[in-house]
């Protein structure tokens, strides 16, 4: 393939579409000010409050995370209680979670797929606005809980029973409230991002023709629908039993413990999928726009993420071998578990083969992006150790299994939104991105996470327990360096809300194709992008995908 | 596709209000279930949350009425209203699933069935049993009796699957635009939600009053009041859009071939009538 491609524009006439927009929505006098962001029904004004609301509260969740390490940072109790150390490792999981990671890829989702299928707008915008303002409300209320009587929620953020119903604190009933309002807003979400997929797509765009990213999002939302209303209807059982005496988690009235556990999994299991698939759509963007290939297994790549969706709703008691499973249970979930390591060894394989002899360069969404197949492939193979149900008895609730998740998580998924901010700035402000700050971003990100999450896989494999504020002598170097890594890379991301700041205020203008190698159809309208794109369907021409 | 053509609406205040209007009622929620107090706020919320979707649904209707939706907005209607009543069953396959594992699982063990006896260590004398009269703890008292059944059960079963037929014939009077046969049978439907809901009441005071059917008797009666309480919910809240329907239908709205409004009230019965015969199943009859 030639190393350099002419700039393609899939349709022919998007700057007139684009200014006809403008001219038909002048008389509109759309509110201005706040009430603009608050009423607005326009998906990439929605999209941009799902990011700055994931960006505050991957702050929140950070600073929760830096309370922990402080605390780990040498043995002994020295700077928080306990009690107060349990809240934190609870909401840090639950802020990042439901309130980082999911609302900024659902914030991408809003920017993007309407932009790269050809859409006016999200297929149901007024729903899409009430999805937005949910989540504000949701976890105002998580927040609050910290400081009611009692303190916040204390179980970690699978909230196992009985310590989340027997034991738990007052507020957890606000909490188990709060969530239901976040789910709301996740499901309703994932409708809208459905139904504007197989229904908004442009004239002549085949499913088999749509970015990878639409596909991996098309995928997550059945997941979020699939397993968002099995969530709620397991906080509902713990609200029942806190509150109306039931006894659906307490053996002695004839429930189970382990059947919350059975529940949550079925939702936490494609729930950590939902934070990933995402992820692997955007990285499957960049890579070939910086290699300046085409992507390598387009079908199978559409095939595997479909393929770890379904595989992802039979592997969920891979999290509780220790619970006591019959054996049978046990072997069928270690295998299921194992099987999934086949799509996503597809994956890997096919954005190292879409770089193998590209033409590469390394701008900073390259170089997350990059990262990100490195890093979470480290974090994919200690997920195959922990697959392993014999090993996962000497590992199960180590630092083991949060050097794992933290390496899916972090230089994963959050690295993809990263790597997805970087590359789709210059279309949403018109300015690229100051690349030497970027660039020092991702450095310090990159070492901060290493030295992180790194030290954790030892002090795992050697026996510290997870969630415990205080720990033996010999985990004390390890956890000196997590704690360091920590603050470092905490602190570099101020750099990133730097790069933002200044790329919205200014910086080197961006032409519409703001990559060279980009393909999809975001890049055949301005940037940054009017407020009003594709109101005429344009005619999409078959170039990249497929045949 | 459309040329063109797909509605997007303006601003509204419907989304934001609405948000507030249920946070407003699960703080309510909340402080009357922790605190006790805070019914009022609980009230406050529920009454604004039903004024929102009233003011929302209104513009809705009249932005269709008004000719401002096409085919493909259309679809986008069918497609929420699909992956909708999916996410529902997903809710309530996670209480069968519950049911099941219960029945399946915990129950048998805790009686010493299979290798992982530790539970007979605690409550030697228990017995495994299906309906679970007596628990294993007994600081837990079980039911007395469970229903038949071939009594209300079975009554409710025959309205309810009645009711989709009723509904059936309501919907395709509407499709032959034949409106007073349509708005009879879909009153008649209105009117069978009503009994059903009044029999579920009367069943419901039984279980209370002369069955010790309670939510702290044990897991039968924690999952049989989750079942049927949400499915009752679900029955109330679909007999409310009928009759919302019906109204509509008195005020001569809808065309032959454009109602979708009518036909996602079809949907949602329908879906809350499966439910109900699953219910009756696994709850009732095994």
């Amino acid at each position: 393939m030639a190393p350099k491609l002419p700039p393609q524009h899939p349709l022919q006439h998007s700057t007139t579409a684009a200014a006809d927009g403008q001219a038909d929505h002048a008389h509109h006098a759309s509110p201005k000010g706040i009430m603009r962001w608050l009423l607005t029904t326009n998906h990439k004004e929605i999209g941009s409050l799902y990011l700055i609301f994931s960006l505050i509260m991957f702050f929140i969740g950070g600073i929760f995370a830096l309370v922990v390490r402080a605390e780990l940072f040498q043995p002994g109790l020295q700077l928080i209680e306990p009690e107060f150390f349990n809240q934190m490792t609870t909401m840090h999981g639950l802020i990042m979670v439901f309130a980082a990671v999911m609302p900024a890829f659902t914030g991408l989702a809003n920017w993007m797929i309407p932009l790269q299928i050809g859409a006016p707008d999200m297929a149901l915008p007024r729903l899409n606005n009430f999805s937005f303002w949910l989540l504000p409300v949701a976890f105002t209320l998580l927040l609050s809980t910290l400081f009611m009587p009692g303190g916040g929620p204390n179980f970690g953020w699978t909230f196992y029973a009985p310590l989340s119903t027997t034991y738990a604190p007052p507020s957890t009933t606000f909490f188990i409230l709060a969530l239901h309002i976040a789910g709301v807003s996740s499901i309703l979400g994932a409708i809208n991002i459905v139904a504007t997929i197989l229904n908004m797509r442009a004239p002549g765009m085949r499913m088999m023709d749509m970015p990878l990213f639409v596909w991996t999002w098309l995928i997550t939302a059945f997941l979020l629908i699939a397993v968002m209303p099995v969530l709620a209807g397991v906080i509902t059982m713990m609200l029942m039993d806190i509150n109306f005496g039931t006894s659906f988690f307490d053996a002695a009235g004839g429930g189970d413990p382990v059947l919350f556990q059975h529940l949550f999994w079925f939702f936490g299991h494609p729930e950590v999928y939902i934070m990933i698939l995402p992820a692997f759509g955007i990285v499957s963007a960049i890579i070939p726009t910086f290699a300046r290939k085409r992507l390598f297994g387009y079908a199978s790549m559409v095939y595997a993420t479909a393929a770890i969706a379904l595989l992802s709703f039979l592997v969920w008691a891979h999290h509780m071998f220790v619970v006591g499973l019959p054996l049978a249970a046990e072997l069928f979930f270690m295998y299921s578990t194992m099987l999934i390591a086949v799509p996503t060894g597809v994956k890997v394989f096919n954005w190292v083969t879409t770089l193998f002899r590209g033409s590469i360069s390394f701008e900073p969404p390259m170089l997350f992006a990059l990262a990100f197949v490195v890093l979470f492939t480290i974090g994919g193979f200690s997920g195959l150790m922990l697959a392993i149900a014999p090993a996962d008895f000497q590992y199960h609730d180590t630092y083991f299994v949060v050097a794992h998740f933290h390496y899916v998580l972090v230089p994963g998924a959050i690295f993809a939104i990263m790597a997805g901010v970087y590359y789709w700035l210059p279309k949403w402000t018109g300015h690229y991105p100051h690349e030497r700050l970027a660039q020092c971003h991702f450095w310090c990100s990159i070492v901060g996470v290493n030295l992180t999450f790194f030290p954790m896989h030892f002090a795992g494999l050697a026996g510290m327990p997870r969630r415990i504020p205080d720990y033996a002598l010999q985990f004390a170097d390890f956890n000196l360096v997590s704690s360091i890594g920590a603050f470092f890379f905490g602190i570099s991301q101020l750099i990133f809300v730097l790069v933002i700041v200044l790329c919205v205020r200014g910086g080197r203008k961006a032409p519409a194709q703001a990559w060279e190698g980009a393909e999809d159809l975001e890049w055949s309208v301005p940037s940054p992008a009017p407020l009003h794109t594709f109101e005429t369907p344009p005619v999409f021409h078959r170039s990249h995908h497929g045949d | 596709m459309s040329g063109g053509s797909y509605y997007v609406p303006t601003t509204s205040w419907w989304p934001i209000l609405g948000s507030l209007a249920l946070g407003v009622m699960m703080v309510g929620a909340g402080v009357k279930l922790v605190y006790d107090t805070g019914a009022l706020l609980m009230l406050l919320g529920v009454v604004s949350i039903i004024g929102v979707m009233g003011l929302w649904f209104r513009d809705v209707v009249r932005e269709s009425m008004g000719g401002l939706y096409d085919s493909q907005m259309d679809r986008s209607f069918r497609w929420g209203m699909g992956w909708f009543i999916f996410s529902e069953l997903m809710f309530f396959a996670a209480f069968f699933g519950a049911l099941f594992y219960v029945r399946t699982f915990a129950i048998p063990w805790l009686g010493g069935e299979g290798e992982k006896g530790v539970s007979a260590l605690l409550w030697p004398d228990f017995v495994a049993h299906w309906p679970l009269l007596s628990p294993p703890d007994a600081s837990v008292l079980g039911p007395d009796q469970v229903f038949s059944p071939w009594q209300l059960p079975l009554v409710n079963t025959l309205i309810l699957v009645t009711s989709s037929i009723t509904l059936t014939v309501a919907h395709e009077a509407l499709k032959l635009d034949e409106r007073i046969t349509c708005r009879n049978w879909l009153a008649g439907t209105v009117l069978l939600g009503c009994c059903f809901i009044i029999i579920q009441g009367v069943e419901y005071y039984e279980a209370y009053n002369h069955y010790g059917i309670t939510l702290e008797a044990g897991i039968f009666g924690a999952t049989f009041f989750i079942l049927t309480g949400f499915h009752g919910v679900h029955v109330i809240i679909g007999t409310i859009i009928l009759a919302c329907i019906l109204v509509r239908i008195c005020k001569g709205h809808f065309s032959t071939d454009h109602h979708f409004g009518f036909e996602a009230s079809c949907w949602y019965w329908h879906f809350v009538d499966v439910v109900w015969v699953g219910l009756f199943i696994f709850v009732y009859v095994l």
